[in-house]
């Protein structure tokens, strides 16, 4: 049985959602996301020119893909909200990944406005993935004021730290079940987003790691893989983790009388 | 291989590391530092670099300043654009490709008053995603309004950050107000305004002192209003005639040394580089952690849509006189992206 999982009414197969920014050529993303398999990519609105008086990065992007237009550059609540509707407005459908961040040297999301930016655009009709920090209270708030999914950040946006954030990611994974969570931000190796998935993350979405390789395209098949074998892992359900061996059983062995 | 400086951790580098780093010949050091800052700006930047072209509107202007083309006794032939003209040059100038401008005029409560500039602003929107300022500074309430009026971003130099000498390098007019141009980028915060471009006019004093001043504010502004995007520009001075000052030399190597310690400072801010150096320097220096240049620069009043008037007539001499499109095709192919867009007026409130 296929496994598949389905957000906003969309059935996705893949489980690798792709950032456009940061590539050396647009012909390197194209064929980054044609390569890894990756259906939702996300763009910043701000890069998209909407008079069409330049090459434009929407043409570098496969059609049967969603596209998830993000609002970089948006401070609070209500410029997200403007930004989502110049969108829409242009007819990039109504995916809106949302970044609300006042803070231009660590780049961390503001959940307060990012809640409420989430209410608004939810009652509107959007698909929203609010982009948040991981907290267990803005989790359950965005899921209430309609959220499609949840993007909780690994570690600093660009930072290819990994999962530093993991503890209050898997509180989120145990405790948010109505909607899916996908790991943003910080994912800087495959192995990362293999481990995000294998804890029981939805989906994992990279940008700066695939984009800044070397290789973006090989890169982009790397983290794909890395993903699928992190699901299928999850799926098995591994063993857990032991402090001691499981042969012995020094407290409990007399009840065997061993 | 010992570092000469062994307190000095790039990963962590501090203002205070500035001092012996400006200071030192080292080569090994040098190196480290730009192979760091090289590697930072890739991580956060991958390869874009954001492109924007200077409108000049008006260049009147009450200030003397030694250094500058545009003094107020200089012969010059003082112009400032009409409405009309405006969205002329305007139409000429997105014609290019440019999508982003910089409004700059000199400063002349008479003939660039905030009310012109914000006439200026709803023009060049029409025309332009992005627009921002090069002006004087302005009180908070005089630069909401323009923020209101669409311009998302401002430049402003402080020029030297040398109390003293900035009072004998500006002979007269308002701008011989240094606490009112110092705290004007606090006012440009209040007022709303997404991006601050900041920077000193090295060579004006010994750059080594002025530098950490510069980082020293923009900390100060970062900590204090953590929303704005900050820009960071390091224009050299380049002489210009009549002018008798002693000015301090800034050579190439200073130039990577400073841009390098800029972007291990502040790894996420915006570096701009300026048209003054020469297309050879530019092309080498990029990697170091620029993010930001003009393209197809002109600085006379008019000049986009009449090429004779800026033969004679510009602020300061552009050294880099590629068009957007070569400047385009000399970054990709040197495995960089140029971003033409990168920002659309959302109706700032």
């Amino acid at each position: 049985m296929e496994d598949l999982f389905v957000i906003g009414g969309k059935t996705l197969k893949s489980r690798f959602f792709l950032g456009t920014g940061k590539f050396e050529s647009k012909e390197a993303m194209r064929q980054a996301i044609i390569r890894s398999g990756a259906q939702v990519v996300t763009v910043a609105l701000r890069r998209i020119d909407l008079e069409q008086t330049e090459e434009n990065i929407l043409s570098f992007i496969p059609e049967e893909i969603v596209l998830m237009v993000n609002t970089s550059g948006a401070r609070n609540a209500q410029e997200a909200i403007r930004i989502a509707r110049i969108a829409r407005e242009a007819g990039y459908g109504n995916w809106v990944k949302i970044e609300v961040i006042n803070d231009s040297r660590y780049l961390l999301p503001d959940n307060q406005e990012t809640i409420k930016a989430t209410e608004v655009l939810s009652a509107e009709g959007f698909v929203v993935l609010p982009y948040m920090h991981p907290d267990l209270y803005a989790a359950k708030a965005l899921a209430k004021a309609g959220a499609a999914a949840i993007m909780p950040l690994g570690s600093l946006i660009g930072s290819n730290q990994g999962l530093k954030m993991k503890t209050l990611i898997e509180v989120l994974i145990e405790e948010i079940e109505e909607i899916p969570i996908i790991v943003d931000a910080g994912i800087g190796r495959p192995s990362h987003a293999a481990e995000a998935m294998e804890m029981g993350a939805d989906a994992v979405l990279v940008n700066t790691a695939v984009a800044a390789a070397k290789d973006p395209v090989l890169m982009a098949c790397a983290f794909a893989g890395g993903v699928e074998a992190g699901r299928m892992a999850f799926l098995a359900g591994p063993g857990h983790v032991r402090t001691t061996a499981s042969a012995s059983s020094p407290l409990t062995g007399f009840l065997f009388n061993e | 291989m010992n570092s000469p400086f062994p307190h000095i951790n790039l990963s962590h580098l501090t203002i205070d590391d500035c001092i012996s780093i400006f200071h030192t010949e080292d080569r090994g050091l040098l190196e480290e530092l730009a192979q760091a800052a090289r590697d930072l700006t890739h991580q956060y930047f991958g390869g874009a670099i954001g492109l924007y072209a200077p409108l000049y509107i008006s260049n009147y202007c009450t200030n003397r300043c030694t250094y500058c083309g545009f003094q107020a006794h200089s012969d010059l032939t003082r112009r400032k654009l009409t409405l009309d003209e405006i969205d002329r040059e305007c139409r000429a100038l997105a014609g290019t490709g440019i999508r982003n401008c910089l409004i700059l005029t000199g400063e002349s409560s008479y003939h660039s008053p905030p009310s012109y500039i914000r006439e200026a602003i709803i023009v060049a929107g029409r025309h332009f995603p992005n627009v921002s300022l090069e002006v004087y500074p302005l009180t908070t309430d005089e630069y909401r309004g323009l923020y209101h009026a669409g311009a998302d971003g401002v430049t402003l130099y402080q020029e030297t950050y040398d109390r003293k000498r900035y009072d004998e390098l500006h002979i007269s007019g308002p701008k011989k107000d240094y606490a009112y141009r110092i705290e004007a980028p606090e006012r440009i915060a209040k007022a709303g305004f997404r991006h601050i471009s900041m920077g000193a006019l090295l060579g004006l004093t010994d750059w080594r002192e002025d530098i950490p001043k510069l980082f020293s504010h923009i900390r100060y502004l970062e900590r204090k209003y953590p929303g704005i995007e900050y820009t960071l520009s390091f224009p050299r001075i380049r002489p210009v005639a009549k002018d008798s000052q002693h000015y301090f030399e800034v050579s190439d190597r200073d130039m990577v040394k400073i841009i390098c310690t800029g972007r291990l400072l502040f790894p996420r801010a915006g570096i701009n580089l300026s048209t003054r150096e020469n297309s050879e320097f530019r092309d080498r220096i990029i990697q170091f952690g620029i993010t930001r240049m003009s393209a197809g620069s002109l600085t006379s009043v008019g000049g986009y849509i009449d090429r004779n008037t800026h033969e004679q007539e510009g602020q300061f001499e552009v050294h880099d006189q590629r068009s957007l499109k070569e400047i385009k095709s000399m970054l990709m192919s040197k495995g960089y992206d140029p971003v033409v867009t990168d920002w659309r007026n959302i109706v700032n409130q």
